[in-house]
């Protein structure tokens, strides 16, 4: 459990990281290092040298832009975990962050880092893609966006090329009154790496109407998957759960799940369905109490 | 390509400690091997299991998944760090003696840092804020509930010490 050998650079400032990244050679960026750290000592990732960004002091802050917040990407996923802002305004994010690894690696891991390595199970992707987000990237001199959506390609692997930076992740906010979010996830401890996660936010109107309802699912194909078909099936609803059940159910029996030693391609589905209208029922139970809270 | 080793200069337990490493060195190899400071213990070495943890700037992390160039500037505690003295235990660990809250050890200094950690920010932690503070870190012997009954003693004796002397 040695990583292989490397050369290690810490730039000062993004443009400096970027150039650093535009020399290539099997160059990859390192913040937190939670995700690519146990890559490296497992010898599935070998860069030659690592550009550690993590004391770049522009690329970590919490902020709001207009109707969304964007935050930095080597902002620490603990840090996250109690910001006012994001408990606030990104209340799905808030709420999941407490399930993303241990205390002990939230307090080194990035919202950035976190993304970037797109582990299929990785809670902070299935949030963004669930909720619509934004990444932010630099390459070379360039700024670029991209969904979340398009973001992510497969298990470990993005849209993002070798020599791009991620920035910021933007996501929208939500000014609905009536407003509530669920998650749940499977695994065999607890926040180990999920074998199925469901997470949604959803918005009521005053007699308890679905006006507005995000869904996604996570860690059962290779990367998160938004259902929007079963938003558009489910508002105007009352979301009864027979009908939450149904819709979801049916959407989830196109997918394709992974399977492997810890479940079945089958098992993915139905636990991916369960909790689906799990995170739903919750979402909905908490936005008819009128809190916008956790 | 050459791979080059650099110079850099730790803050551990209070000293500051010069040392050269290989980039690809994690801060628990170079607690280790370099500077002789064993309670950290490589178990994994993946970040899973837990028994590698030290307090960077008093906050439990991975030194597994932190490769020692990383790792300057920082105020790292090891297990070596908490005793009041040559020869002395900490409330914490003489609470981890009592209730027999270890077996063979392993996980043990690691557990304690995670729980003096706890204590620091949270001197009255309940059984499940307990509980979640010890779920980053395996043990294979104990079961836990000893380890979580030390907890609960050292709080209350640190909480009792932390008090006026004319209270009960």
């Amino acid at each position: 459990m040695k990583p292989a050998a490397f050369n290690y650079a810490r730039p000062k400032s993004l443009d400096e990281a970027c150039a650093m990244l535009a020399e290539g050679d099997d160059v990859r960026i390192i913040a937190g290092g939670q995700t690519l750290v146990p890559l490296m000592a497992m010898r599935l990732a070998r860069p030659k040298r690592l550009i550690d960004i993590a004391r770049i002091p522009e690329l970590a802050f919490v902020r709001r832009e207009g109707d969304t917040v964007v935050i930095g990407a080597t902002t620490r996923q603990c840090a996250l975990e109690h910001d006012p802002i994001v408990r606030a305004d990104v209340p799905l994010l808030a709420r999941v962050l407490p399930f993303v690894g241990h205390a002990p690696t939230r307090a080194r891991g990035t919202i950035g880092g976190s993304l970037a390595n797109a582990d299929p199970a990785a809670e902070i992707g299935l949030v963004a893609v669930t909720l619509g987000a934004t990444l932010s990237y630099r390459e070379g001199g360039a700024t670029a966006e991209i969904p979340a959506a398009e973001f992510f390609e497969g298990p470990m692997m993005t849209a993002l090329s070798a020599t791009a930076c991620l920035t910021a992740v933007r996501f929208p906010v939500w000014r609905e009154a009536h407003l509530g979010t669920g998650f749940h996830e499977i695994n065999a401890r607890r926040s180990d790496f999920a074998f199925a996660a469901a997470s949604a936010q959803l918005a009521l109107d005053g007699d308890g109407i679905c006006q507005r309802l995000a869904l996604g699912i996570g860690a059962v194909t290779t990367v998160p998957l938004r259902l929007d078909g079963v938003s558009d099936a489910l508002i105007g609803t009352r979301l009864e759960e027979s009908t939450v059940r149904a819709t979801v159910t049916e959407a989830l029996a196109g997918i394709d799940p992974m399977s492997d030693l810890h479940c079945s391609a089958d098992y993915r589905r139905r636990a991916a369905v369960t909790l689906a209208v799990r995170a739903i029922t919750d979402a909905a139970k908490a936005a008819s109490r009128g809190a916008h809270v956790l | 390509m050459s791979f080059e080793a650099l110079r850099i200069e730790l803050n551990v337990n209070g000293e500051t400690r010069p040392v050269e490493v290989e980039p690809r060195t994690s801060l628990l190899d170079c607690l280790r091997e370099q500077l002789l400071l064993t309670g950290a213990h490589a178990g994994c070495e993946h970040g899973v299991c837990g028994a590698c943890t030290v307090l960077i700037d008093g906050t439990p992390m991975r030194s597994c998944l932190m490769f020692a160039v990383q790792a300057d500037g920082y105020a790292i505690t090891t297990i070596e760090g908490v005793t009041p003295g040559p020869g002395e235990l900490s409330p914490m660990q003489d609470a981890f003696c009592e209730t027999h809250g270890m077996q063979c050890g392993y996980c043990t200094p690691a557990m304690i840092l995670t729980a003096h950690a706890l204590l620091a920010n949270n001197p009255a932690p309940t059984r499940a804020e307990i509980v979640d503070a010890i779920s980053g870190n395996i043990c294979r012997c104990t079961g836990y509930a000893q380890i979580i009954e030390a907890i609960v003693l050292a709080a209350e004796r640190m909480r009792r010490l932390n008090q006026p002397a004319s209270q009960p």
